[in-house]
């Protein structure tokens, strides 16, 4: 893997236990370090019982990396991952109230629709509700469509990603079960993949 | 904060346990109060530092029947609790147990919980809570615990139902001693220390899925390691705590002697390894010593065992060992290149991964090398040590008083120091012969923590000497202690090494800020006459000729007894690498 320094977008994925309180320990990780969190989604994940934290920071991946390691030490926290946006598929979902009088007078709301892979959620007489899922400038082109004709209201979701190449948790959580832990569990993938000096 | 006084109850209480006789299957009807206590016999934890509140009465109560089988310590505030089970834990190397009630009782324990989690230092705290219904209200004492705590404590964990008691307990134990140890914290509403239920008994947790107490241990990393070690010329190796709390005090040594290697420690790793050992070459950072530091960027090979790279350690990091390759054994992964990027990592306790290194090294010895450190040492002892240990000043140095307490315990004690000046020397110049000998807050640094963490000390290890090494500013801090010396009859001796200021700010002052004396002159009260109050015997010399009688007496006497040793006002500890420098800039003055 090759170490970049500079900063970049870095989707974390996080494996929890679904705890109250977690969500708490996982932030102050963040705001110690004095580290934005840019967007954070929790959800259940494709394991039963098993939650999964979506975040993203705009750090170095060195920064990213250590990270990941103070969250996988909390008690509660089974593995983290963390992936540039080219290792992932992501969406974020965003909704736009707009008075209807506005979208019918000036709009074509048909091409509208075609154009930026919107949905009319709610049609009333005074005002529509769009909505329109995906990366953050196809949300904002869709914005800024919408904004001089008199937004009344906008809201966008936290963004959730798929790793391209994770096969899942199934088996990592069978691992993790065990209560000695194989080979497999790997506390460092990356480590092999260094030269002599591994640098983090 | 207590509202309740442990007056004896005339009424029986309500729900005896069922004698021994009942088999653990026997399903017998508990409260969550008689639950938490049953763990700690489960668990064979037998001391517990503590103060009551309303919001733990419940537990204080269903103490009460378990009198003649926990020993209770009422502590006079809870930071005292804290660190008392901090020094407990660290001389018997089992975990502590501290009670408090909520609010106010639970954020006085913030500080303790904060230095058990910088130090690794494995401790239980069982806080009270108010009743479940009322939580966010800001009901009398209700302070937000769990929050508040969490980035201090490894876990911690609201119990509002009596039935979850036995498997949190469980798992607070488990958490806290395994792994790389560190402070739990459960908060119990008091719905919950009250609610009976149907107990099953108490089964001790091994395992939890989503925590890894021991990375694998790798064997082609040692194999590297091993590789590494069989070619150096001038290999080092630095320990740390990690040992100790290893239990690898045998295997740590075994390869040492192997491989011939120089060893330093850090204040935490100080007694793992005999003093007079002939490859001990002494303390690391700061203020330790000058050889140790020097050749840090000297050597081809580093060996860091148990110890985290802290920053008093390495000074300036861009210039710290950057001509040698770092071997590193951790037993947390996230230690691993957090500071100071590591060539080979050896992940996993050290008690596990040190004996297969060792097999792997060829038996060597490293006489040039070794004598380099020989000769710093002597260029330390002629401009520094000399004079400390044999001053020719009026005034009475803190080392000298060191190296009296050595030939007069012969290595023996335990020693537990404050922070401060008083501790750089204490850790400079104490010798040991035993691991878990040495007690001091070293990553938190936190003043006030000598003497309740003295009293823990010798709960844990009560067959021997425990010396509490303060200074006058320190022992300030929580002096209220004396009252539990007192009540319980502790025997601890308390070395309080005055130079009436707060001298290691004083130092920096002086250094680094034109002696510009800004708040450092501290007044202190008559510390004998202060001890008298608590009856406990008590002296006070400023004169060479009175130390070693002096400190013979406290050592002789039978019980707690306060030595007051006034030193030099302005002295400093050297050597010193000043902050933002290399380790190889150590100052020798």
């Amino acid at each position: 893997m090759h170490m970049t320094t500079s900063k970049q977008e870095y989707t974390i994925t996080v494996y929890t236990e679904n705890q109250i309180g977690l969500i708490n320990r996982i932030a102050i990780l963040f705001s110690r370090r004095k580290i934005n969190i840019e967007s954070l989604n929790t959800s259940p994940s494709e394991v039963e019982g098993i939650h999964r934290f979506t975040i993203v920071i705009n750090e170095t991946e060195e920064v990213v990396r250590k990270l990941c390691r103070q969250l996988e030490k909390q008690v509660e926290i089974l593995k983290a991952y963390y992936n540039t946006n080219e290792e992932i598929i992501w969406q974020e979902m965003a909704l736009y109230k707009v008075s209807t009088d506005a979208i019918a007078e000036k709009v074509k709301v048909e091409r509208l629709l075609r154009e930026y892979g919107a949905r009319a959620v709610v049609i009333r007489k005074d005002y529509t509700v769009f909505e329109t899922t995906g990366q953050r400038e196809e949300t904002d082109r869709l914005l800024s469509v919408l904004e001089p004709l008199g937004l009344i209201e906008f809201v966008r979701s936290a963004r959730v990603a798929i790793i391209k190449d994770s096969s899942g948790f199934h088996e990592k959580l069978k691992e993790f079960e065990l209560t000695e832990p194989g080979e497999e569990l790997i506390e460092n993938e990356y480590l092999d993949k260094q030269d002599q000096v591994f640098s983090m | 904060m207590s509202n309740a006084t442990a007056t004896p109850k005339t009424a029986a209480p309500k729900s005896k346990p069922i004698p021994e006789a009942t088999a653990a299957v026997v399903v017998r009807e508990l409260t969550g109060s008689q639950a938490v206590l049953e763990a700690f016999l489960a668990e064979g934890v037998y001391t517990i530092f503590g103060y009551p509140g309303g919001a733990i009465m419940p537990i204080y109560d269903a103490l009460y029947d378990y009198r003649d089988r926990l020993n209770h310590i009422l502590v006079r505030h809870e930071q005292g609790g804290i660190h008392a089970a901090q020094g407990y834990a660290r001389t018997s190397g089992r975990t502590g147990v501290v009670f408090a009630t909520s609010g106010p009782g639970a954020t006085n324990l913030v500080t303790g919980l904060a230095d058990a989690m910088i130090d690794s230092t494995p401790v239980v705290c069982i806080t009270g809570q108010v009743f479940a219904h009322l939580l966010g209200t800001d009901a009398f004492q209700e302070t937000d615990v769990i929050n508040i705590t969490t980035p201090v404590t490894k876990w911690n964990y609201q119990v509002t139902d009596a039935t979850e008691i036995p498997a949190v307990l469980a798992k607070a134990f488990y958490i806290a001693g395994s792994g790389r140890p560190g402070p739990v914290l459960i908060d119990i509403t008091k719905n919950a220390q009250l609610q009976k239920f149907s107990y099953e008994g108490y089964t001790r947790c091994e395992h939890i899925r989503s925590y890894r107490p021991k990375p694998i241990v790798r064997k082609k990393y040692i194999a590297e390691a091993a590789a590494l070690i069989n070619e150096a010329k001038k290999p080092f190796i630095i320990f740390g705590q990690g040992v100790i709390l290893g239990k690898a005090e045998k295997e740590f040594q075994a390869f040492l002697e192997k491989s011939g290697i120089p060893a330093a420690w850090t204040i935490l790793g100080l007694s793992a390894l005999p003093t007079s050992h002939p490859l001990n070459v002494g303390m690391l950072g700061m203020h330790g010593n000058y050889g140790p530091n020097v050749l840090t960027n000297e050597c081809d090979i580093l060996i860091a065992i148990g110890m985290r790279f802290d920053d008093r350690v390495t000074g300036r990091l861009d210039k710290y060992a950057k001509q040698a390759k770092v071997i590193h054994l951790d037993i947390d992964p996230s230690e691993i290149d957090k500071n100071v990027k590591t060539t080979v990592p050896v992940w996993g306790d050290c008690r596990e991964t040190l004996p297969l290194l060792t097999a792997l090294i060829e038996k060597k010895t490293h006489p040039q090398w070794l004598q380099k450190f020989k000769d710093l040492y002597q260029q330390e002892v002629d401009a520094v040590i000399k004079d400390e240990l044999n001053p020719t000043t009026p005034e009475l140095t803190m080392g000298e008083v060191m190296k009296e307490l050595n030939a007069l315990t012969d290595g023996n004690a335990i020693i537990v120091s404050d922070v401060g000046q008083h501790q750089m020397v204490a850790c400079r110049y104490a010798e040991f012969h035993q691991s878990k000998s040495n007690v001091t807050s070293g990553g938190l640094g936190t003043m006030g923590f000598g003497l309740p963490a003295a009293i823990g000390a010798k709960f844990g290890a009560p067959d021997r000497t425990v010396v509490a090494i303060i200074g006058d500013g320190g022992f300030q801090m929580t002096l209220q202690e004396l009252g539990t010396i007192m009540q319980f009859g502790v025997d601890v001796k308390i070395l309080i090494l005055n130079n009436r200021f707060l001298g290691m700010v004083r130092q920096w002052q002086q250094l680094f800020n034109d002696k510009r004396y800004s708040f450092v002159d501290i007044t202190s009260p008559d510390f004998v006459a202060l001890a008298a109050a608590y009856h406990i015997e008590g002296s006070s010399i400023d004169n060479r000729s009175q130390l070693k009688t002096a400190l013979k007496t406290m050592l002789d006497h039978k019980g707690a007894y306060l030595l007051e040793v006034f030193t030099g006002k302005e002295n400093n500890v050297f050597p010193m690498v000043p902050q933002g420098c290399s380790v190889s800039e150590i100052r020798l003055k």
